[in-house]
């Protein structure tokens, strides 16, 4: 349902993807590995309308978003969180997952994000920049997730978060899932995380995908050799 | 400077030029509102904010005249009805500006400066051609004429007062706006981090016009206001830009009780020792003020503690 064709993004000059192919069947978690610099976080940010594509197309369930701007492909049913989280730090935890309600239209949070992030509701009135990086990330996540995707988007999400976190990340995030239906595409350079919640794991090097198994097939040491410098 | 005066004297002359320090205070907040809106949110100076206001002011003139002339039973309420009409105006001429001009020109502050101010002169010209250069004023209404005399040397202008009142009422209402409208959430999504915030589903485009069209509305309120104390002339703007600058500045651009608090205390200084030194020695006085407490605080009196 979505789908990456023939997909290139440069910055001026220099192709940083280049004819890159993936798909996404409904309900999968895709993870992608790759060392610094190969482009995951590029990908990212050009599949959500930061950056913008040079060639081939993006499709969501036949539509086509490679044009769109960023508002419009949340509209059309992407989510994202991106590296670094990026929330709002001079607002409220609520405001945070408010402008995340923008598309749907909605006025109030669905009770159903707080039930997946139970910190958030105790935290509803900080302002987002005095939470810690787990609580943060938990805070991008449910903005994401605020204007009800099919895909969902996530830039390194472990990054700068303790391994305790990181597992309890790992179950939320098949929980959403199932619970609410979606795909998800994670970018990662840590492993064992990717093998925890992946169905499927690629390997991009130089802008391109260079493997592409399913997880129960997956060699660590072949991937573990992509991933070391 | 203060020997030739007797303390009740002092006392009177403290209360007046205080009082008369509140009005300018009036439209210094109600200027600086629209400006740090802009300013905070695009990262634009609207150089031409002035003449948005002066815009307002003609508006309020053009109905007051309106008034006398088919509705002279109802008079008294013309001001109502041009306060209205001065925001539906000047909005809908920040929209305009902000679709032909301004949004060609994000991420070039330079070019913004010199493309307002060029639209200011534009817009000068044109309120000459228009309304001729002289000076145009209103008839207030009978019920904001005269004054309270609080004791036998101290006397409050009603109209005055009125602009005050007013100030309070737009101020709140701005201040809520952005704190609880849905609109003023997406405007602090968009001022925090622009991409991110069309990552998460907000039309970037369509709330920096919003924002653009609502900052000169109330610059066109502003002139509302500014008719009851001043007469409008095709550059009468011109003469509060820069101290409205320094209110925004020195407040700390994304604070708004910061704004409100600057502009109390420039306009107080400045009316109070206005009174006792020439206007220019006043202006110098605050202004190098203003550069010293700026050198200690950067980021201006407010700003929020928050991580970065």
């Amino acid at each position: 349902m979505f789908q990456v064709s023939d997909y290139s993004v440069a910055y001026g000059q220099s192709d940083v993807i280049r004819n890159l192919n993936l798909s996404i069947k409904p309900k999968e978690i895709v993870a992608i590995l790759g060392r610094n610099g190969m482009g995951k976080t590029t990908l990212m940010k050009s599949l959500i309308g930061m950056i913008p594509s040079k060639e081939g197309s993006l499709t969501l369930d036949g539509k086509e978003l490679s044009g769109l701007k960023s508002y419009e492909r949340v509209g059309a049913g992407i989510g994202f969180v991106p590296q670094g989280r990026m929330i709002f730090s001079t607002m409220t935890v609520s405001e945070n997952i408010e402008t995340g309600l923008t598309s749907t239209g909605e006025r109030k949070i669905p009770s159903d994000l707080y039930s997946l992030f139970p910190v958030l509701d105790e935290m509803k009135n900080r302002r987002g920049g005095n939470l810690s990086g787990g609580q943060q990330q938990q805070l991008a996540i449910a903005r994401a997730l605020a204007s009800n995707p099919s895909v969902l988007l996530l830039d390194e999400p472990t990054e700068g978060i303790q391994p305790s976190i990181i597992k309890e990340m790992a179950r939320t995030l098949k929980q959403i899932r199932t619970q609410r239906n979606l795909s998800i595409l994670v970018s990662e350079q840590v492993l064992s995380f990717a093998l925890d919640i992946a169905d499927r794991i690629l390997v991009i090097e130089k802008g391109a995908i260079v493997l592409d198994v399913p997880v129960a097939e997956a060699d660590q040491a072949t991937i573990t050799r992509y991933l070391s410098v | 400077m203060f020997a030739d005066y007797s303390i009740t004297e002092l006392t009177s002359i403290f209360a007046m030029q205080g009082f008369a320090g509140l009005i300018l205070f009036s439209v210094f907040v109600l200027m600086a509102l629209g400006l740090a809106i802009i300013f905070g949110q695009m990262g634009v100076i609207n150089m031409a904010h002035g003449e948005f206001m002066i815009l307002g002011a003609y508006v309020t003139y053009l109905t007051s005249s309106l008034f006398a002339e088919y509705l002279p039973s109802v008079y008294g309420s013309y001001f109502f009805i041009a306060m209205i009409f001065a925001f539906i105006v000047t909005a809908a001429l920040g929209a305009l500006v902000e679709w032909s001009i301004i949004r060609h020109l994000y991420k070039r502050p330079l070019d913004t400066l010199l493309a307002t101010w060029g639209l200011s002169l534009i817009l000068q010209q044109l309120y000459r051609t228009v309304f001729g250069a002289r000076e145009v004023g209103v008839t207030l209404p009978d019920w904001l004429m005269g004054s309270y005399a609080l004791s036998d040397s101290i006397e409050i202008p009603i109209n005055g007062l009125f602009v005050m009142g007013l100030t309070i009422f737009i101020t709140v209402g701005v201040a809520l706006m952005m704190q609880k409208s849905r609109l003023g959430k997406q405007t602090r999504a968009v001022v925090q981090n622009r991409p991110m915030a069309a990552a998460v589903g907000i039309n970037t485009e369509k709330v920096d016009r919003m924002t653009f069209a609502l900052g000169c509305g109330i610059a066109g309120i502003a002139g509302s206001a500014f008719t009851m104390i001043g007469s409008t002339g095709p550059t009468s703007g011109q003469l509060y830009i820069v101290d409205t600058f320094l209110v925004v500045v020195f407040g700390g651009a994304s604070s708004l009780i910061g704004t409100v608090a600057s502009a109390f205390t420039i306009s107080q200084a400045q009316s109070t020792m206005e009174f006792f030194l020439s206007g220019s020695t006043a202006k110098v006085l605050t202004l190098l003020t203003v550069v010293g407490i700026l050198m200690l605080r950067p980021q201006g009196l407010f700003s929020l503690k928050i991580r970065r």
